[in-house]
């Protein structure tokens, strides 16, 4: 037998003290870390085989369990770390690419984290949401130039189509395939009942999910997968997705052995093949080719749904931004380098693309630059944890932000960025129908739908707080944002001043 | 009348709910004294196979065949329920050779033990609901 | 309306509680020639065990149940004449109960077969009534020195040789048939009970009877000798059908009724042991002297007799029994295609017949058994379900998806 180099990351500590012998851990572990022993009459673990999460923690009834990171360690070295030393391994081992899912973990700074959120005092008075009216529905779309007026005074109505957002938050792009049909059916009637949208991603839109149309963002990405008219018609918007913030100037590729009868038939293409979404789109080269598939997706659905265009955020994105706008569409969405992913190479994952704070802040900046900032709306994501993250993007440009990850968070993932295994215990990112089973959308929608109207609630007393009552008054104020332990460059680019200034 | 209705679209066979029935009829104070080194005889079965499982307990019938089979009298509907007085039940069975659920079964203490929705246990509340993760077994109306 | 019942067994509860679900109001009158509130019967081998005692057999419906149900009662007196055209009920004493819906509960008593010096026996009882307990209760003492005699190895001898073994010095059991239980088991079921029963002291002579007896001795056909001090006659039981043949009611063995459990004249209602039922297990009618069944003719006659719509045809013979520990399943029909598992003292065998289910019998391992029960009753057509699955064990696995969540999902 060869020599396994990998000690396991994890260990799994029971405390046989409390250990009733249930296996509920056992029966919920889809890696078969647990087993019971009926010799010793106990239970026992292969630890090797922990992703650490949380399934058997979280439903151990006694709390018997806790997964702790191994202190097992190679010698001390701050460049040679015990992650790189793996990799190497892992590398030497397989061969092959190494592979990630969900956002970048790596230790780059979190502005977010770095910006000070104002609050009024004596002099211009603050708002009690409570008391007094606060508005956080917000509008997505091209937004008129000039009011026209016809001979006789009477307006023109000229307003293109427009998405409405009870609540600033949309739930971003996740395909069926790379999540499952539980986690669609949680987020899409989640959407409904909050009065915003979900994202098919570009795995096309499963029969069941026609009814949440009016709920739903069509996504047609560079592998087309599940894109015909139906599909077109059935969203309240399209997007194009050109880039993903996890693994941006690449494309996608769901294993054949996920490609089930069902998402065979959603995304049209036979069972059992590798669904592969190449890099590129293969009829996209320039802005004005951007702009004939806008306008194609516009007349096929005959002007009555804004077209979007997802972007990743990379080192030139103000640049692209403005060529979006100028293709047409009616919003740019924005993708920051910590946005997640069923599974991207490691190294693209943790190396390639921007911090969403900054992209946003030169894509609105540019846009109001050149004067182009009404014509389209800007929406980001890639890692907005909290309400204060939606508040300060918002101020730093944002129209409305996207979430995804604290979307799957609330349906019970516990980030141990192991989807591509395919083997999720909380049935979110899998197609195995014992674990699908896992996430009851009863339980997944009423678990997002009290995130997003907790951050709401959130989103509202900040924004009283500084005497704002209407997301309009906020997008772009960049007055009530300070950088904390920034340098000059970096407040230049997010374009606020330093506390204390 | 609230009863107990089962799911097995979401029952996962984590087998909890049975856990938590000899759990809130124990009479001890937490699962782990409760349960510890014992083999549980809950009133709450699952029945499992090839990834289909779900949870059988008493339905509390309108209609009860084992109350009326009942050679003791230990039987009885109480407000809708279908409860069993241990001190009066002999131990004969019938009940079990009626139920067409097999939803009573044998106790060490050898009268036959059902579920009674924990309204006799220091829950009140059924504790197999309580402990189920994903709504696969509901106490409500229908 | 003025409802009157003869008989206060399980039957007469039955009947009771199926008027108060339609009529709340109407007059009952009980009449009994027990003195005894409502008791289960199958409890006095129990009481003998010590498993219950006189005050809780009482209590097979709470102390207030005649009370709470407007239940006039009429114990300790006989009823000895129907008058279908006057509709009155003459009792002994000359006193008459009239009615306007009568239900005839009066059950069954002990056979006992002509047998030569029977009468020369100085301690005998039948094994019936609480009566016949406490009798035998009396005889046996508490020296544990009595030698007893049961003649009958059928259900009712076999739960008075497990009420008394530990009470005995010596305990015999004699039966004509070759085999113990002959109406309820086949042959290798019932010698898995007898060896059983053997393990724990009980003697048996099979195949055999009592030709004479002399005072405490009793000579066998076979020749040889039992003695004894006590002797239980348990052959069999009759049904009272007296009083409903005086009335007019067409009498065959039982009494005979419908599906509402009406007799043959007017405003006249039988259920319980005294009937005769249409057993769809077997497609035959016959005498099911059995407590559930009593429970349910009776239950359907009170809901006809208030006006109400009931209907009972479901009946099939079975019981629940445990002897000394091992436990004993039956139901319905052994006529048919059989599927056997045996081992040990676990005993499985399920008789299908044209795509049913019609008859099983489970020693040992009675887990569920009802699932079964259900199938013969709702004569459930076995290729709708998972034949394999239920042949394993009792489960709703066997089920469609569909059939489960009606059954779990829905209102019962």
């Amino acid at each position: 037998m060869a020599i396994d180099f990998l000690y396991p990351q994890y260990e799994v500590v029971r405390n046989y003290d409390r250990c009733i012998a249930c296996r509920a851990c056992e029966r919920q572990c889809a890696n078969e870390v647990h087993f019971y022993d009926p010799e010793f009459e106990k239970m026992m673990v292969d630890e090797s085989k922990c992703v650490n999460c949380h399934r058997c923690v979280s439903l151990c009834p006694t709390r018997a369990l806790k997964i702790v990171k191994t202190d097992h360690t190679f010698k001390a070295n701050a460049n040679w770390t015990g992650k790189a030393i793996s990799e190497v391994y892992r590398q030497a081992g397989s061969g092959g690419v190494l592979l990630s899912s969900m956002g970048n973990p790596e230790p780059y700074p979190i502005y977010w984290d770095k910006i000070l959120i104002n609050a009024s005092q004596v002099t211009n008075p603050s708002i009690d949401p409570l008391r007094e009216p606060m508005e956080t529905r917000t509008f997505l779309g091209k937004k008129p130039g000039k009011i026209e007026r016809d001979a006789n005074g009477n307006l023109i109505p000229n307003m293109s189509p427009q998405l409405k957002l009870n609540v600033p938050v949309m739930f971003s792009a996740m395909s069926y395939g790379s999540i499952s049909y539980n986690a669609h059916a949680s987020l899409a009637r989640a959407a409904v009942e909050l009065g915003t949208y979900y994202n098919t991603g570009e795995g096309g839109l499963h029969q069941d999910f026609y009814q949440y149309g009016p709920h739903t963002i069509v996504q047609v990405a560079s592998g087309r997968f599940g894109v015909h008219k139906d599909y077109l018609e059935a969203g309240a918007a399209i997007e194009i997705k050109m880039g993903q913030g996890a693994k941006p100037g690449i494309g996608g590729h769901l294993p054949g052995h996920k490609v089930g009868p069902d998402i065979s038939k959603t995304r049209m293409i036979p069972e059992g093949t590798d669904a592969i979404s190449p890099a590129p789109h293969h009829d996209i080269y320039s802005i004005e080719d951007l702009r004939q598939l806008v306008f194609s997706l516009k007349e096929a659905t005959e002007y009555k749904k804004p077209v979007m265009v997802k972007i990743a955020a990379v080192h030139n994105v103000a640049a692209i931004a403005s060529g979006v706008a100028r293709s047409g569409a009616d919003v740019i969405c924005i993708d920051g380098y910590r946005g997640g992913t069923g599974a991207a190479p490691t190294r693209i994952r943790d190396n390639v693309g921007i911090p969403i704070e900054l992209a946003l802040a030169a894509v609105d900046q540019r846009l109001r630059d050149e004067g182009i900032r009404d014509q389209v709306s800007v929406v980001v994501g890639g890692s907005i944890r909290n309400s204060a993250d939606l508040l300060k993007a918002i101020a730093l440009g944002a129209d409305a932000c996207y979430i995804a990850t604290s979307a799957l968070l609330a349906l019970g993932c516990h980030l141990c960025r192991s989807c591509q295994t395919g083997k999720c215990n909380w049935g979110i990112a899998t197609q195995r129908p014992e674990l699908v089973k896992r996430l009851n959308p009863d339980i997944g929608s009423q678990r997002l739908v009290n995130l997003v109207t907790a951050w709401d609630h959130e989103l509202k007393e900040m924004m009283g707080g500084m005497g704002i009552n209407s997301i309009e008054a906020l997008r772009g104020n960049r007055l009530m944002l300070r950088g904390i332990g920034l340098t000059d460059r970096e407040l230049n680019i997010l374009g606020i001043k330093h506390a204390g200034e | 009348m609230k009863r107990i209705y089962v799911n097995e679209k979401w029952c996962l066979g984590c087998h909890l709910c049975e856990y938590y029935c000899a759990f809130a009829n124990s009479g001890k104070s937490s699962m782990v004294k409760a349960l510890k080194d014992h083999k549980i005889a809950p009133r709450i079965r699952i029945e499992e196979r090839d990834n289909i499982s779900f949870a059988v307990n008493c339905r509390h019938c309108t209609d009860p065949l084992c109350v009326k089979g009942c050679i003791s009298g230990a039987l009885s509907i109480v407000d809708g329920a279908v409860h069993i007085d241990s001190d009066l039940c002999v131990g004969c069975y019938t009940c079990i050779l009626s139920c067409p659920y097999g939803a009573l079964s044998t106790s060490n203490e050898g009268a036959v033990q059902k579920c009674e929705l924990c309204a006799k246990n220091a829950f009140g509340q059924p504790m197999c609901v309580q402990g189920c993760p994903n709504k696969a077994i509901v106490y409500e109306e229908r | 309306m003025n409802y009157v019942i003869i008989g206060n067994g399980t039957a007469a509860v039955g009947t009771i509680e199926g008027i108060r679900t339609v009529d709340p109001d109407g007059a009952i009158t009980v009449i009994s020639d027990e003195i005894y509130p409502v008791y289960g019967r199958p409890l006095i081998s129990y009481l003998l065990l010590g498993k219950t005692t006189e005050d809780k057999m009482l209590h097979y419906r709470p102390t207030d149940f005649y009370e709470k149900n407007g239940v006039k009662t009429l114990f300790g007196r006989t009823a000895t004449k129907i008058d279908p055209s006057a509709k009155t009920v003459l009792l002994e004493g000359g006193e008459t109960v009239p009615y306007d819906k009568l239900c005839i509960c009066t059950g069954s008593r002990p056979f006992v077969p002509p047998m030569e010096g029977l009468d020369t026996v100085p301690n005998k009882t039948s094994f019936m009534t609480l009566d016949d307990a406490k009798r035998l209760d009396a005889m046996l003492g508490d020296q544990n020195d009595k030698r007893v005699l049961i003649i009958g190895a059928g259900l009712i001898g076999l739960k008075c040789a497990e009420g008394i073994h530990q009470r005995v010095k010596h305990l015999t059991v004699i039966d004509l048939a070759p085999r113990i239980l002959p109406n309820v088991l086949t042959e290798t079921p019932a010698a898995i009970i007898q060896r059983h029963l053997e393990s724990k002291g009980v003697q048996f002579i099979l195949g055999d009877s009592v030709a004479r007896f002399d005072g405490n001795t009793a000579t066998l056909q076979s020749g040889g000798t039992v003695d004894f001090d006590i002797l239980v006659v348990a052959v069999g039981v009759r049904p009272n059908t007296e009083l409903a043949a005086g009335a007019g009611c067409e009498v065959n063995r039982g009494i005979h009724i419908d599906e509402h459990s009406a007799t043959t004249v007017p405003d006249i209602f039988a259920a319980g042991d005294c009937t005769v039922s249409h057993d769809i297990a077997a497609g035959t009618d016959r005498i099911l002297a059995i407590l559930p069944n009593a429970y349910m003719q009776g239950e359907t006659a009170g809901k006809t007799m208030a006006g109400g719509s009931a209907c009972f045809d479901k009946a099939i013979p079975m019981n629940a029994s445990g002897f000394l520990g091992l436990h004993m399943i039956t139901a319905g029909s052994y006529d048919g295609e059989q599927y056997l598992e045996h081992d040990g003292e676990n005993y499985k065998l399920l008789v299908t017949r044209d795509n049913h289910l019609v008859g099983f019998i489970l020693i040992g391992d009675v887990d569920r058994a009802g699932i079964y029960t259900a199938l013969i009753r709702e004569q459930t057509p076995l290729n709708t379900i998972d034949f394999d699955l239920i042949r394993e064990k009792p489960q709703l696995m066997a089920f469609s998806r569909a059939e489960r969540a009606k059954q779990l999902g829905g209102a019962h």
